[in-house]
């Protein structure tokens, strides 16, 4: 960390995007998370990605939990709406959020300990009822605020900073969100931006519950031989199934590339993401296979990374709850209050 | 691209943009963190171990440094190095304690300098310490020459020229003023053991059109007019003057007619105004005391009646590309346009003039008359003869005097120990980290967002009554710390240890100005295209290092790194280090000899 603002002064060609604005204006406050957390490039990957959407910051509610993950979204989107909530609430407030006011785009920002160990119900339901927002657990297997305990997402066998075997098994969050319905799901590295920016791009474009596991080294507790988290660990057992370009609107999209080794996959934006195959035979569409896809690599010792499944039209709440089109907090009391008239009428159908 | 090797000091040295563009190579930071830190005696004398002259030159300076200043790359305006140092010059107080003693004794080698300019002052101040016996000669009766006699005092008080000349002067110094060396051969025929010519370009250029001999008493050469006005022979001009030319020593006259009784003087140059030789800040003051620059202009004819002059008939002209690419002026076809004046002064330009250098004195001239001089050891045909400032190379300006001065000390010390001129001492360069804990620089590395601060000027009125009196005030010490914090510290280098790096992106994240980046390494034209910020400025290098665990590298574009030094406060571990690089120039003495 430092003590000192990140400098206004920026590069003189720094590009400005469709609204006028540099990635700089999609910063926020500087980071006082420990040097060389991998949350911080999380935080950067973030900036990027809103950045190169060309989103309007206050169209943006980022929310969070507790620990250090949950600090984060203090240091990105400074112009966005914030909310940092109860340890392990972040699901339940934004889904109260998203349901008053469905016309934001929603980050949860969440870590393995806010959303494996004390929120793992919210992150259930959350994912079980398709809320439309990006859930991103930066996943560093370890308790940082609290010095270095194992988390709930520690692999069997990893040892802590001070030589200590973890002897539970790890929850696996990627296995839980395509359990438990989630629309889009992907892994990814806090290392490797040139993988992690398009997919939170392609989360935030994606029309349903999508949910990024990140892993975020731990530089103060979780980068040392024997962790499964650390840089070097992650970069020695990394295997991305896919590389993702994200393509928005109308523009030319076919490139030449041998046949079967690209996919284009229309979300329901009508933005597109070109897959380039980096695993033969891998079915980003195959809820079921990816499971099994996951439990064969990680038995393998691998960390399987990339867009790992996408369902193109997916549901979301709203639409299982059949709402109106308008957010609720934008409509008028005579919407909201119809009368003793209107009651009268649902009573008598339920009679 | 092959990684940067950080241990050959020109590489940090090219990164200190304001020291690598000064001719003297003044370390230029360093002597403004003094100034923030009030220590203004320190930072004179800084300035004045390399450039010899702090006070004139923080208010004459031609300011290469300027341009350079990689402040001027991130935001509008560099900072104002120049002044900074007239900041160092004004409140240091007594440095005479400071300042080397005579030498204790003679080394029994002889010196002569012909002129007592910048150049041959700089050698003499290099070279007495040492016990050389320097004999200066000069044709004036003051010392200093061109500081003295062409630069006008509303720019550079006599008191500020008196002190500086005189610390060289106290250095047991001979001086020989108004004497004028009529005979090289007869000089060497002294029995010096070398001879250094700092005797400058004194003669202006003259203008030779229709009118000129007729209308004579009226039209001043314009450098020789600055210097009867310095020594009090002329006092008063006409009420319209035009000056012709478009230097610093057009805008020296203008502003000093202004103030000598000419209520319409007007600059008049044959070439656009952004093409004008003149300094932009010179160019600016003369705007700002009410005198018209008219550009496109060429003289054509001196007007006259009676044997006095009436005017000048200029031809109006424009820029046009020649078949061969070059730039030439071709006339517009529009009327040619008379201005009335009662005086003009000329001032296109200086030349050099050796008459008193014999032609069998043992000195080659090439066919412009310029003396053939090694541009390293300033070193002529003969031997024993060296040659700096103007009179070297034709006319630049003092700092540049001041580095051929400092050369040539070099190579005449070398001369009298019987070494080889051609081998030149290297610099004293030292790299230390700054770091003084988790977050603790000995350099403020909080960028100032500041903008350029204007020095206060002298109330127009009074500075045209009075041509003594010092148009710029000069910062204040609260002016003065603020312009000096906006100094980026380019010479606190970062330095980044490729085997401690675990490629966390921390730096890359941080960095204000995207200039750090880790990618497969490539050629550098490739390199340059593929950062996180295109590095586009091929003047500045990139920092490459490899040894990183992923086979990528590291590479930096220098451009507009704002030394900041987050990089280092957000690596993990240590692995970038903020260390400041100081790279002292050599000088003549025992120092060079050891090595």
């Amino acid at each position: 960390m430092t003590f000192l603002p990140k400098p206004k002064l920026h590069h003189p060609a720094l590009g400005h995007n469709a609204l006028g604005y540099t990635r700089r204006d999609y910063e926020g406050a500087i980071s006082t998370l420990c040097a060389g957390c991998g949350h911080d490039s999380i935080s950067a990957a973030i900036v990027r990605a809103c950045f190169e959407l060309d989103l309007p910051p206050h169209r943006i509610a980022k929310l969070s939990g507790i620990g250090c993950s949950s600090k984060t979204p203090t240091y990105f989107l400074g112009a966005s709406h914030g909310f940092n909530s109860v340890h392990g609430r972040m699901p339940s407030v934004l889904t109260g959020a998203n349901l008053a006011n469905r016309e934001l785009i929603y980050l949860g920002v969440s870590g393995d300990g806010d959303s494996a160990s004390i929120g793992i119900g919210q992150f259930a339901h959350a994912m079980r009822r398709s809320v439309n927002m990006v859930y991103i657990v930066e996943n560093n297997g370890v308790y940082g605020l609290t010095k270095g305990q194992f988390s709930a997402t520690s692999d069997k066998g990893a040892k802590s900073k001070r030589g200590v075997v973890n002897s539970d098994e790890p929850i696996d969050m990627v296995g839980m969100a395509l359990q438990l319905g989630a629309t889009f799901v992907a892994r990814s590295f806090s290392g490797d931006k040139a993988q992690l920016v398009p997919l939170i791009e392609a989360a935030i474009r994606h029309q349903g519950a999508a949910f990024i596991d990140c892993i975020s080294p731990c530089v103060a507790f979780n980068n040392h031989e024997g962790s499964t988290k650390s840089y070097d660990f992650v970069r020695d057992h990394n295997q991305a199934v896919n590389a993702l370009d994200v393509i928005e609107g109308r523009e030319e999209i076919t490139v030449d590339y041998a046949p079967g080794t690209v996919e284009m996959v229309q979300q329901h934006d009508g933005s597109w993401l070109r897959l380039r195959k980096l695993a033969d035979e891998y079915d980003v569409h195959d809820r079921v296979a990816a499971m099994d896809y996951m439990h064969r690599r990680h038995a393998a010792g691998e960390i399987v990374t990339g867009l790992l499944y996408v369902d193109p039209a997916p549901h979301d709440l709203h639409g299982m709850l059949h709402t109106v089109d308008a957010p609720f907090n934008a409509l008028d009391d005579a919407a909201l209050v119809p009368g003793a008239a209107a009651l009268e009428k649902i009573n008598a159908g339920l009679r | 691209m092959q990684p940067t090797d950080v241990r050959d000091p020109e590489y940090f040295h090219k990164v200190v943009d304001c020291q690598w563009a000064c001719p003297a190579h003044t370390p230029v930071p360093e002597y403004i963190r003094l100034i923030a830190a009030k220590r203004y005696a320190d930072a004179y004398m800084i300035n004045w171990h390399s450039n010899v002259f702090p006070g004139v030159l923080g208010r004459t300076c031609d300011r290469p440094c300027e341009p350079a200043c990689r402040r001027g790359r991130v935001e509008e305006a560099p900072v104002a190095i120049c002044r900074l140092k007239r900041v160092a010059a004004d409140y240091k107080g007594d440095v005479r304690s400071r300042m080397p003693a005579p030498a204790a004794q003679h080394n029994g080698k002889s010196v002569a300098l012909v002129g007592a300019g910048p150049a041959s002052l700089t050698v003499a101040r290099d070279l007495a310490p040492l016990g050389y016996r320097c004999v200066v000669f000069d044709g004036d009766r003051r010392a200093g020459g061109m500081i003295r006699s062409q630069i006008p005092r509303f720019r550079l008080p006599e008191a500020v020229i008196d002190e500086e000349v005189g610390y060289i002067v106290e250095l047991g110094i001979e001086m020989r003023l108004g004497t004028r060396v009529e005979s090289l051969k007869s000089l060497l025929g002294e029995g010096f053991d070398a001879v250094f010519i700092g005797s400058g370009a004194p003669r202006g250029r003259d203008l030779p059109i229709p009118g000129r001999q007729e209308a004579a008493a009226n039209i001043h050469i314009g450098i020789d007019w600055l210097s009867s006005v310095s020594f009090g022979h002329i006092d008063k001009v006409g009420k319209r003057v035009i000056v012709l030319g478009g230097g610093n020593t057009a805008m020296d006259c203008c502003r000093t007619a202004r103030r000598l009784g000419g209520e319409d003087v007007k600059v008049i140059v044959r070439s656009g105004f952004e093409e004008m030789k003149a300094s932009p800040w010179e160019k600016e003051d003369a705007l700002g005391e009410d005198i018209p620059i008219l550009n496109w202009m060429v003289p054509k004819e001196f007007t006259h009646q009676n044997g006095k002059l009436t005017g000048v008939i200029f031809e109006k002209v424009k820029a046009e590309r020649g078949a061969d690419g070059r730039r030439k002026l071709v006339p517009t076809g529009e009327p040619d346009q008379h201005v009335p004046a009662d005086d003009v002064l000329v001032a296109v330009g200086q030349e050099n003039a050796f008459p008193w250098i014999e032609r069998d004195a043992g000195i080659a001239f090439d066919r412009w008359g310029m003396p053939v001089v090694d541009e390293v050891t300033m070193g002529s045909s003969h031997k024993q003869v060296f040659f700096g400032g103007d009179a070297a190379f034709g006319p630049k300006n003092i700092i540049w005097a001041v580095a051929h001065g400092h050369q040539a000390a070099i190579s005449i010390d070398k001369l009298c120990q019987g070494e080889d001129v051609r081998d030149r001492p290297p610099p004293m360069v030292t790299l230390a980290s700054q770091k003084m804990g988790i977050h603790e620089w000995s350099y403020d590395n909080d960028v100032s967002p500041d903008h350029r601060y204007k020095v206060p000027h002298q109330d127009k009125a009074v500075a045209l009554r009075d041509i003594t009196s010092e148009v710029e005030l000069g910062y204040d010490d609260r002016l003065a710390f603020k312009e000096a914090e906006r100094c980026l510290n380019c010479d606190v280098q970062t330095v980044f240890a490729p085997k401690l790096c675990i490629e966390c992106d921390a730096c890359v994240d941080i960095c204000p100005v995207d200039c750090i980046s880790f990618t497969a390494n490539g050629e550098e034209a490739d390199l340059r295209g593929r950062l996180n910020a295109p590095a586009a400025n091929l003047t500045q290098p990139l920092y490459v290092a490899d040894g990183l665990r992923t086979g990528r590298v590291m590479a930096k574009d220098e451009d507009v790194c704002l030394h900041c030094g987050l990089c280092a406060e957000r690596c993990p571990t240590g692995a970038w280090d903020m260390q400041r690089f100081l790279y002292d120039m050599a000088q003549a003495g025992h120092a060079c000899r050891s090595h």
